[in-house]
């Protein structure tokens, strides 16, 4: 047995030097400029991403660069723990730091709904939409990451939260279409290219905001400002997602990886 | 009538940038309250309380009946040119290089004799009407200016070193998202400003007033954030050098005591925006405004803080939020001390409640963004460095004078009803 996980590994490791397995990066950079949720000003608010040098080869520090950042859990490509909703506050193991280590590398499915979201900034993803995907690429394995590919991280400044006087309008998943993936997929979580997992006008759906209520009540994860979703194949590809690991953590920026096999994309 | 001033040319990049020389600057620590009136724009002398004699300049005694009790008050600012003469040349540095410079007595309607600048307008011993204030050292002066009004008066060489007048000027308003800074924009540009650069944060999310700003002759938007050092930076390594007046409009206003506040994250904000906004700022323009003190006649002259009045003692009402504007206060205190001998003026308007929603639920009166907008402009024309504006920030102020220990407990024993 020991010999043949050795065989595994080693297998994959000559795919990724020889380029057959591509590692791609979904992550946006924290910049302090990217956007951040925004929530009516009299609640609390996520910080943007910031950086204050320490020193940078200068009298603070003549020989080394380095800086303080900052900022909020859910800033910049990051990921959601099931405690981040009220509905998932009492799950066991439901904070960034207490969620199994596999959680973090584990396959993904790609539902391409960029043709859509072009045509309807409030596109919801539906039970029939996915199952239309799945008559194509296969049912979803219980286990699975599914991303909802949008295009909408091509989207920059003020197209990108589309932000208007009743809220912001991007794309999402229907209640519905939560429900059937936590009930009849059990799915391992959600990921999406907007600000975050659910539809722009979310707040008016019911329950509202389905993806993080449901989602997070059934110990579901989430990955937001993902970037990239086109150079991944529909089903194939190993998402690396592991946030930092913080105490009672509600969620954390990360780098998200994808391995893809060529062949596959 | 004054010859109306030109726009300047574009900067010769082969000559060195004229570096400030302050006027004679030292006072004795009488005179002090001479500059402090004149940074008001008030024309205060002393006031013999025993024999009713007006005094100039400062003494510790009445010269005419050796009483100790003289009290600084506001006299009237009428007076007659007595006798005048055009310097051509002087010892003093400064004034060297600004020849010829016309100097004169004036008999003051209130009494004394002062040695004054004159404006060019003012005939021989014709009735003048005086103003005090400060100069490029930071101490008050006289000048004499024309009884009425004359055409192009600002635009006098002499009294445009009292004055930071935006006509020509290249300004940074920080925060064109509010109302407030696109009503002072808006101003700038009546006055005459011949660019306005307007900070605008988080490009991202829309705001009131965009396509309006825009359309403001002179106006450049420019991303700025000043809660983030990096967004501060990069744009003064583009507008730096081009600075001559900064105003900070930003703000960041939540009402709520300490106790009121659940964690200390919209303090945070607050300490952000109002004091370490202002600190980002100040590294990363202050330096390049301070050497252009003396660029031309579109030399870097002016600095503007907006800081609520409780920035001079606090109100629970807005506990948090006041104690942030104290940290800005005494920051601008120490940018005055910075920029000592630059030339460049540090002009803090301290304002009553504002008429906008975060102070939405409170009793008027209350500033309106356009009024404050047009005092910071008015302040820059007169050379004013201490404004108080609103019928609340001039009952604090004065009550400050009177007792800041008196005031203090005032606010501490504020009506609950006024809470939010």
């Amino acid at each position: 047995m020991k010999g043949e996980k050795c065989n595994t590994l080693a297998a994959l490791a000559t795919a990724m030097s020889s380029g057959e397995v591509e590692t791609v990066d979904l992550t946006h950079t924290l910049d302090s400029d990217f956007p951040v949720i925004v929530l009516p000003p009299e609640f609390g608010q996520c910080a943007p991403f910031r950086a204050e040098v320490v020193s940078r080869y200068d009298e603070r520090g003549p020989g080394w660069y380095w800086q303080n950042i900052s900022m909020c859990e859910h800033t910049g490509t990051h990921f959601d723990a099931p405690i981040h909703w009220i509905s998932g506050k009492d799950l066991p193991n439901a904070s960034v730091d207490a969620i199994p280590a596999t959680a973090f590398v584990r396959p993904v499915c790609v539902i391409d709904c960029s043709k859509e979201c072009a045509e309807n900034e409030d596109f919801l993803l539906t039970p029939e939409f996915i199952q239309a995907w799945e008559k194509q690429h296969g049912q979803i394995p219980a286990g699975n990451w599914v991303l909802l590919r949008s295009d909408w991280s091509l989207r920059s400044g003020a197209a990108y939260l589309n932000m208007r006087e009743d809220g912001a309008h991007s794309p999402g998943p229907s209640a519905d279409a939560v429900k059937f993936l936590v009930e009849e997929r059990d799915i391992l979580g959600f990921g999406t290219e907007t600000v975050g997992t659910d539809a722009g006008q979310a707040a008016h759906f019911s329950p509202p905001y389905p993806a993080h209520h449901l989602f997070h009540g059934a110990g579901k994860y989430g990955l937001q400002c993902l970037r990239n979703l086109d150079q991944l194949p529909p089903t194939g590809a190993i998402l690396v997602c592991p946030p930092l690991k913080i105490r009672n953590g509600s969620g954390s920026p990360l780098r998200v990886l994808a391995l893809v096999e060529r062949s596959a994309a | 009538m004054t010859d109306p001033l030109q726009r300047p040319p574009k900067k010769d990049p082969q000559k060195r940038t004229v570096l400030p020389t302050p006027p004679p600057g030292a006072r004795s620590r009488k005179a002090i309250a001479f500059s402090t009136a004149a940074a008001e724009g008030r024309l205060a002398l002393q006031n013999c309380a025993e024999c009713n004699h007006v005094i100039y300049p400062a003494r510790e005694v009445c010269p005419k009946c050796w009483s100790m009790d003289l009290q600084w008050k506001d006299i009237p600012d009428g007076g007659e040119l007595i006798a005048e003469t055009t310097l051509l040349t002087s010892v003093n540095t400064y004034f060297r290089e600004r020849m010829p410079w016309r100097i004169g007595t004036v008999r003051l309607d209130a009494g004394p004799m002062v040695l004054a600048h004159i404006h060019g307008d003012v005939g021989e011993y014709e009735r003048v009407r005086m103003i005090a204030r400060t100069d490029k050292s930071g101490q008050g002066v006289l000048m004499a200016l024309p009884e009425k009004e004359t055409a192009n008066m600002a635009d006098d060489k002499q009294l445009r070193t009292l004055t930071c007048d935006p006509k020509h000027r290249r300004v940074l308003v920080t925060d064109g998202r509010t109302q407030l800074g696109q009503c002072t924009v808006n101003a700038l540009a009546k006055a005459g400003a011949s660019k306005i650069f307007v900070g605008i944060a988080r490009e991202w999310r829309p705001y009131d007033g965009s396509a309006e700003l825009a359309a403001v002759s002179g106006v450049e938007l420019m991303p700025l954030d000043i809660t983030d050092t990096i967004s501060v930076n990069e744009l003064a390594a583009e507008i730096g050098g081009k600075t001559d007046i900064l105003i900070n409009t930003a703000e960041h206003v939540r009402p709520g005591s300490a106790m009121q506040r659940h964690g200390i994250l919209t303090a945070r904000d607050e300490m952000e925006t109002n004091y370490f906004g202002l600190m980002r700022l100040i590294q990363a323009f202050g330096p390049g405004m301070r050497g252009r003190g003396a660029d031309g006649d579109n030399s870097a002259c002016a600095w503007v803080n907006l800081l609520s009045v409780y920035a001079l003692s606090n109100w629970s009402v807005f506990g948090t939020t006041t104690a942030s504007q104290a940290a800005a206060y005494s920051l601008s205190q120490c940018l005055r001390g910075e920029f000592a001998g630059s030339g460049i003026k540090v002009v803090n308007v301290l304002f009553g409640p504002l008429e906008d929603s975060w102070r939405q639920p409170l009793p008027p009166p209350k500033v309106t963004p356009k009024r404050l907008a047009d005092a910071i402009v008015h302040a820059l024309r007169q050379g004013i460095e201490n404004v108080t504006l609103g019928p609340v920030a001039e009952d604090i102020v004065r009550r400050f004078r009177d007792d800041p220990f008196v005031l203090e407990r005032e606010l501490m024993q504020a009506p609950e009803g006024q809470a939010v």
